[in-house]
Formats: C-alpha cells, sequence, structure tokens
C-alpha cells in the first residue's frame, strides 16, 4: 500500500556490543527514580516528600505550566530520597519499590467512546501524557494544543539499536488501544514508520487505524525528526507530537487495565558489557542490576540512551524516561601519540583521509560488515567550522546545517526560523556532531537554539 | 610512547598550567602536546558519545601531501632552469641541491614567521594553536618566485597572518585565502621583484660563470603577453619544464595531488572541476574572438588553444590547492559550482587582459572569495524561499 521512502543520506555505524535477541531472567525492581532533567522545558512542582508512600500511578509532581501533567510513580513503594543539586534543584526522585506492585486505579476505557478532553485528562493525570514530546522545541507536550499530527517511529537505526519486536513483545493488544486513544488526539492522522529493510514484528505489522510509511536507507532513517520531514515538515506555527511505540503500550494498557502500568523492556548494549541481553523491567529503573558483575574491568561510561543521544551516569544511576536501552563502552582516556598522523585503522570516519572509509567499502563488495569498537575519545580538539559540505553527507533534511547552526551560535532568531529550526530538534543531528572535523558540539548548540525560540516565541 | 608522555606529564606540563611559572605560554605547551599526542580528551557526558577519527590536523596533513611532490619538482626545477641559464651541464642532484638550498630557507622562513606569529597571538588570546598555517605556511613559498628576498617572503607572511587571519579571529574565520593574501601582498608592495623576467629564475653566477647569451627568463605568459609566442611547449607546460612560481609549474603533479584530495574527500572536486570548465569556456571565447583583438600580440595570445591555458602559468595550482580552501570559498555544495566556475573564467580574462602583469588566478581567487557569501547567500535564500512557499500553500489551504 504504502511506497518505500528512501533516505540516502547517513550511515549506520556498526558497533560491537548488540544484545542477543533474547531475555534475561526477570529480576525484581528494587528502585527507580524519575528525574525531572529528563523533560526538557518544563518546570514540575514537587508533592510528595521523603518517607511518603505512593501507589504505581500516584502523582509525584506536576508541570507548573501546565498543571493538567503530573509525572507519576512508575511502581508503588517509598519514596526514598528527594536528590537536590545547586539551588535545591531537583535532580532526582529515588522510590524504593514494593515487591508486589499496588497500582492507583484510573479506571477502564474504551478510547473510541470518549471524548478528546477524556482522554487527554486520563492521560495527564496518570502521567502518560508525559510520554508526548512536542515540535518544535522537542518538549513535554501541552495539553492546551491539538497536533496536526502524531508520529511514531516503529524502528531504532541507532547504533545497537534494540530491536523493536522484542521491546513491544506480545502487547499486541495494549498497542492498538493506544494507537486508538492517539487518534482522538489529532486532528490529522497517527503517522508510524517502519523499517523497509527489516521485518516490523508482530505488533507493529498487525496494528490498525495508522498510515504507515516505510522508509529504507541507513541512520537517520529511523530517527521520527526524519520521517516527518518526508512525510509532512513542519511549518511555522504547527504542532507535532512524537512518541515511541514502547509508550503506546502503556498508554493502552491505562485505558485496557486503568493502570499507569510502566513496565517496558530495555536492551543492555555496548562492547564492554559481558552478557548482553533484553531486559524486562520499569521506567526509571536502576541500571545496577543490569550492569553489577556484567561488565568488563576497564575503565567504563555507563549510557542511558544509545552512543548518539544518550547521557552519561553513574553505576548507580537510572534510567532516562525516553530510554529503550543502556550502553557500555570504553572511556577514551588515553593519548595516542601521533594519533592524527598515523591511520590506525580502527576508528570509524566517514572521511576518506582515513582508512575505516575503504574497509567498509571493502567489506561491503565481499557482503561482509565492519564492526567498530569505539571509546569515547574525541579524537582531536574543538575548533572553528573550518571543513564544509561534511554535515550534509549524514543529514538528510532539506536543511543548510552548517548554516543554522552558525544562526543558532549568533542568535539570530529571524534566520534561524528561515532555515528551518522548528523542523530539527537535537538527536537530528546527532551524526553531525559525529562527523564534525572541527569537534563542534552540535547537539548543544541545537538545544540552546530551541531554547532561545521558545523563551522568544513561545 | 608512553614513557614520553609520562615525561612531559610530570615534568614539563607542571611548569606551564595556572599559577605556574610559564602560565601564559600555556597554548605553546598544547600546541606542541597536541602535536605529539591526540590527548585523552573524552566526549561530553550528554550527546554524541562516540567521534569520528578525522581532526583537522589529519585534514591539513593530508593537504600538505598533495603538495609535497609540487615541493620537491620545484626545487629541482629552480636547480634546472638555474644551470640551464648558465649554460652549465648539472647533474640531477646539483640541480635538486642548487634548488633545495634555494627553497628550503624560504619554507623554513614562512613558517618560522607565520607560526611564531600564530603563537604570539594565540598566548596575547589565550586560545589554543591551530592548524590553519600548516597548510599556509607550505603554500606560500610554493607560489613565490625563486629570486624574492627572504625578508619580503616574512613581511608578506605576517600581513598575510595578522591581518588575513588574526584579526577576523583566527582559522575558519578569515575571508580571504592567507597564502593567497601573502602573494598579493607581496605583488603589490614590491612590484619589481614579482613580476618581469628576472624573478623567474635565479640567475646569481659565481666567478667566471654567466648566463648565456640571448637567454630570456619570462615565463610563457609573460612571454606570450609581449610576443604572442613562447619557447616553451605545452607538453614542456605540462611537465613543468618552464619557470615560473617554485610550486606551480607541474601541471602533472599538481594533477597528482588533485587526484589525493578529491580521493580523500578533503579538496571540493566540485570547485576543481568548475573552475576548470570555467576556465575552458573563457579561453574558447578568447579563441573565438581572438582575430577582433588591437594588437597583433594580443591576437596571438587570445589565440592560443584553449586548453594550453589551463597548463600555463598558476591556474593549477590555484584551482587545486587555493580555490578549494574551504573557509574562504564557498561553503553550500551547489555554491561550489558557481564559485569555482568563475574563479575558472576571470582567471584566463584577468590573465589575456591585464596589462600590467600576465596572470590572473590569484586575483580571480581573492575577488571570489569576496563574492563567496553573496553566492551562499542566494543559494541559501532558494531554500528559505521554499520552505516560505510551503507555508503560504499551507495556510492558503487552511
Amino acid at each position: 500500500m504504502s511506497e518505500v521512502i528512501k533516505i540516502k543520506r547517513g550511515v549506520d555505524i556498526k558497533l560491537v556490543g548488540e544484545a542477543d535477541k533474547e531475555f534475561a531472567p526477570v529480576t525484581s525492581v528494587e528502585t527507580v527514580a524519575i528525574k525531572p532533567d529528563d523533560f526538557h522545558g518544563a518546570r514540575f512542582k514537587l508533592v510528595v516528600k521523603e518517607g511518603d508512600e505512593v501507589k504505581a500511578g500516584s502523582t509525584l509532581m506536576y508541570n507548573k505550566d501546565d498543571e493538567a501533567v503530573k509525572l507519576t510513580a512508575p511502581v508503588s513503594g517509598e519514596i526514598a530520597q528527594v536528590v537536590r543539586g545547586a539551588k535545591r534543584r531537583i535532580l532526582e526522585i529515588r522510590i524504593l519499590a514494593d515487591k508486589e506492585v499496588v497500582y492507583e486505579d484510573f479506571g477502564k476505557a474504551d478510547p473510541v467512546s470518549l471524548d478528546r478532553d477524556a482522554i487527554v485528562e486520563k492521560m495527564a493525570t496518570s502521567g502518560c501524557f508525559a510520554f508526548f514530546k512536542q515540535r518544535p522545541y522537542n518538549v513535554v507536550a501541552q495539553t492546551s494544543k491539538t497536533p496536526k499530527a502524531i508520529f511514531i517511529s516503529g524502528f531504532d537505526s541507532a547504533p545497537l539499536a534494540p530491536d523493536m519486536s522484542l521491546l513491544l513483545d506480545g502487547n499486541e493488544k495494549e498497542f492498538q488501544a493506544g494507537i486508538d486513544a492517539l487518534a482522538q488526539l489529532t486532528d490529522g492522522k497517527v503517522h508510524l514508520g517502519l523499517n523497509a529493510d527489516a521485518p516490523s514484528g508482530r505488533v507493529l505489522s498487525s496494528v490498525k487505524g495508522v498510515q504507515i510509511n516505510k522508509y529504507s536507507g541507513p541512520h537517520p532513517a529511523g530517527l521520527v525528526g526524519v520521517q516527518i520531514a518526508q512525510i509532512d515538515p513542519i511549518n511555522k506555527g504547527e504542532t507535532v507530537w512524537t512518541i515511541t511505540p514502547e509508550h503506546v503500550v502503556i498508554i493502552g494498557r491505562l485505558f485496557l487495565t486503568g493502570t499507569f502500568d510502566a513496565r517496558i523492556n530495555i536492551a543492555v548494549t555496548g562492547a564492554e558489557v559481558l552478557d548482553r541481553k533484553y531486559h524486562s523491567t520499569v521506567i526509571g529503573a536502576a541500571v545496577k542490576p543490569f550492569i553489577k558483575e556484567n561488565v568488563s574491568d576497564k575503565k567504563n561510561r555507563i549510557i542511558t540512551g544509545n552512543v548518539l543521544t544518550g547521557t552519561k551516569i553513574e553505576e548507580d544511576g537510572y534510567l532516562s524516561f525516553y530510554e529503550r536501552q543502556v550502553t557500555v563502552i570504553e572511556e577514551g582516556i588515553e593519548p595516542e601519540m601521533f594519533g592524527w598522523l598515523i591511520p590506525k585503522p580502527d576508528k570509524f570516519s566517514i572521511s576518506r583521509a582515513l582508512p575505516s572509509f575503504f574497509q567498509r567499502q571493502v567489506a561491503n563488495l565481499t557482503n561482509q560488515e565492519v564492526v567498530y569498537e569505539l571509546d569515547t575519545n574525541q579524537h582531536g580538539e574543538e575548533r572553528a567550522f573550518v571543513v564544509s559540505g561534511q554535515y550534509e553527507e549524514v543529514f538528510p533534511f532539506d536543511i543548510y546545517p552548517v548554516q543554522l547552526i552558525k544562526a543558532i551560535m549568533t542568535n539570530d532568531i529571524e534566520l534561524m526560523e528561515n532555515l528551518g529550526i522548528y523542523e530539527v530538534v537535537e538527536e537530528d543531528f546527532a551524526l553531525c556532531e559525529v562527523v564534525c572535523t572541527s569537534k563542534i558540539e552540535v547537539q548543544k548548540h541545537v538545544r540552546q537554539g530551541l531554547d532561545l525560540m521558545k523563551q522568544e516565541l513561545g | 610512547m608512553k614513557a614520553i608522555h609520562d615525561f612531559l606529564e610530570a615534568n614539563i606540563k607542571p611548569n606551564f598550567e595556572k599559577g605556574a611559572k610559564y602560565e601564559k605560554l600555556w597554548p605553546v605547551f598544547d600546541g606542541f602536546y597536541t602535536f605529539l599526542f591526540v590527548p585523552g580528551h573524552t566526549t561530553p557526558a550528554k550527546g554524541a558519545h562516540i567521534r569520528d577519527g578525522i581532526d583537522l590536523k589529519r585534514t591539513m596533513n593530508t593537504v600538505i601531501m598533495a603538495l609535497v611532490p609540487c615541493l620537491l619538482f620545484g626545487m629541482w626545477n629552480v636547480g634546472y632552469h638555474h644551470y640551464n641559464a648558465l649554460g652549465i651541464d648539472a647533474s640531477f642532484v646539483d640541480q635538486f641541491i642548487f634548488g633545495a638550498i634555494k627553497v628550503i630557507p624560504m619554507v623554513i622562513v614562512s613558517y618560522g614567521v607565520g607560526l611564531g606569529l600564530e603563537f604570539l597571538f594565540c598566548v596575547i588570546k589565550g586560545h589554543q594553536i591551530e592548524e590553519g598555517y600548516l597548510v599556509s605556511g607550505m603554500l606560500i613559498p610554493l607560489i613565490m618566485p625563486v629570486d624574492i628576498p627572504l625578508w619580503m617572503v616574512a613581511i608578506s607572511v605576517a600581513f598575510a597572518v595578522v591581518i588575513g587571519k588574526e584579526v577576523f579571529g583566527g582559522t575558519g574565520m578569515n575571508i580571504f585565502n592567507p597564502a593567497l593574501l601573502a602573494r598579493a601582498f607581496a605583488f603589490f608592495a614590491y612590484p619589481t621583484y614579482m613580476s618581469g623576467d628576472k624573478v623567474w629564475i635565479n640567475t646569481s653566477v659565481q666567478e667566471g660563470q654567466a648566463v648565456v647569451d640571448g637567454w630570456s627568463g619570462a615565463t610563457v605568459l609573460g612571454e606570450l603577453a609581449t610576443t604572442g609566442t613562447t619557447q616553451y611547449s605545452a607538453f614542456d607546460a605540462f611537465l613543468g619544464l618552464i619557470p615560473g612560481s617554485i610550486g606551480e609549474t607541474s601541471t602533472l603533479l599538481i594533477l597528482l595531488g588533485a587526484g589525493l584530495l578529491i580521493f580523500t574527500g578533503i579538496g571540493s572536486w566540485r570547485i576543481m572541476l568548475s573552475a576548470v570548465i570555467g576556465g575552458a569556456v573563457m579561453g574558447l571565447i578568447f579563441n573565438a574572438f581572438a582575430g577582433y583583438a588591437i594588437s597583433p600580440e594580443q591576437q596571438a595570445f587570445m589565440a592560443v588553444p584553449f586548453w594550453q591555458q589551463l597548463i600555463f602559468g598558476g591556474f593549477a595550482f590555484g584551482v587545486v590547492f587555493m580555490a578549494t580552501d574551504p573557509v574562504s570559498g564557498s561553503q553550500t555544495e551547489m555554491g561550489k559550482y558557481y564559485y569555482g566556475f568563475f574563479i575558472g573564467f576571470f582567471a584566463i580574462m584577468i590573465r589575456v587582459f591585464n596589462p600590467a602583469y600576465p596572470e590572473g588566478i590569484m586575483l580571480a581567487i581573492l575577488f571570489m572569495n569576496t563574492m563567496a557569501p553573496l553566492i551562499d547567500h542566494y543559494v541559501i535564500q532558494a531554500n528559505i524561499k521554499k520552505r516560505q512557499k510551503r507555508l503560504a500553500l499551507k495556510t492558503a489551504g487552511a
């Protein structure tokens, strides 16, 4: 029915450390944490205190600017600690989980029979509304807005990405119920992007009531922003919401069972993990059980998320709200003598000035793959923009990336708007950041640009 | 390797750290340290955790490698013409050694003065030392005539680095190609040393030696401009056996360098290709209208087959190594076609019509450096218009 959309510009970075396609034995979740920093652009008010008992779905905080929107507890238990940083800013709300999860009851309902307001209300009070991210600006969606469309990417193309069919394993009914609810929230369509190059799994391919679009090509084909740009680019004044399939499942459970059941599957990946598997856990779970005695004894970096967009955490850290994987790679702290001069083959590069490109070409001819074991070394220091034409090779948008970044650096709001800042978020620039010769922190700049636009234009 | 690193860390680095005696010279230490070692700097906690292996040092180094054949050939060519002018039969090695003795001091002066000033500015501003001058420092001697005094090289370099680059904010910020700016400065400040028939070949004589009778030191283009003919064949020009600036003569070796730059993707093939087309188009126009020129010399110059225009003078060198400078050139892929085309077009035009100096590539590139932002502006405007049109359609439909 749908034509395959080919994404040409981009690159797949194959890394050592993909998770085996099987689940690890279930371990009970002991602690979870909600981190307000995961919800960029929202200011939250805390309503619980240390020692309070909460159920799964009990409100922990609400959004000061959109009071209906709550952040709720993913498990039942006791508020163990509210970790604060500078200026008493809340960093983490840690919950000590009960053995048996007790759920708040929000009432079962058939989303098709409810009107939009009732659905929004139900999602907002249960904590599900925070799953929606709003473009422009990549912030938590506002209940006052009606998006022109909702986009879901049904596959992840980032390095070491988990397999969506395992993440959604066995949740057909829930996913369908979630999609039915989503359909009520927008005047337009709900778009689901599927991978044309690989099977999508039963859950995604059996769903009804969505517009399915298929994409083929290298990363970032799986990024929802790339898919939006292909189907229905965001113009000035328009709003689009995005959500991940795992979270659609949780929304589905809300309507099917009346509970905020935040169970998700994640993948534990990365070259330094010894036993790489999928795990059943909940949103915000502590990562320690997955990596304890399960990583090499090198100096490692633990990342919640993938290597392109994730956040570094400590060993006793927690999954970020929107993330679906934990990645552990080596820290690249070893200085390398004449590293810029000696063309060692173990470095990834899209530049033909290093052997990496040719390795991949040769491997392509013989139908093999070059798999890299990369560390976190920056391979050089930050410089001004010098090389041109480099970002364009991995940036499949009809946007001039370098010019947009320069507009952001100079705080030129009108130019940012003209160059298409409404259409992009940080993650869309992740590959630009990887390939940048000048080692510019592109994603950070994009975030600053989005913040400035939001502040100036709302 | 580890030992050297530990020694630097333990014994040298502390002297340059904050609060230490040579704190102000930190950029100098850092410059040398990062030359020796790619530091163990890791990516920030949020964002991309892995990075491409390429950096600016490697990029610049690739350009230098592409220049090496031209440099070596240039040294030999200097000696070859010197002994030819004196009518002396010299061996290949003698010719090369003579040239090396002339050229290497220019390279040393260029790097010494240029890097010295870069270091000075970095120390004053507290910036890291950037790699831009590694290429400029090699390019400058290659585009100078061999007989230019070293102090002129030094002053030209100083002008290029300070006025051409540092005042704009250093590497990546300059609007003109620094190496060409050095050449332009020398050209306009010391015209007698930079043009005419005497500067391209070294004719210093020792006792008992003399320049052969009837010898001319003019370049191919010099001869063409004044007489309409040249003593050199197109094949000589292609191989590089002609007088000229040190590195510019051998089209063959420049093509070799171009091959490396295109192969590695570091030089833009778009600019090179469209510049060659631009030059060829102008050459063809001249060929077609040669009969209308006023003087017979000019008629002959315009009648030079268009493809020969591309191998004479500095055209090839300029197109491959100067026009492709990503900082001063056009930065949009579309703009690069226009940018390159006009460089080629104007280079041949200026070369034929300029009465003062029969070469145009330098002025053509500097002129197009000025125009590059304008080209980019129009290319980007097209993208902006498309976006506005989409919005207008949407609002009209709603």
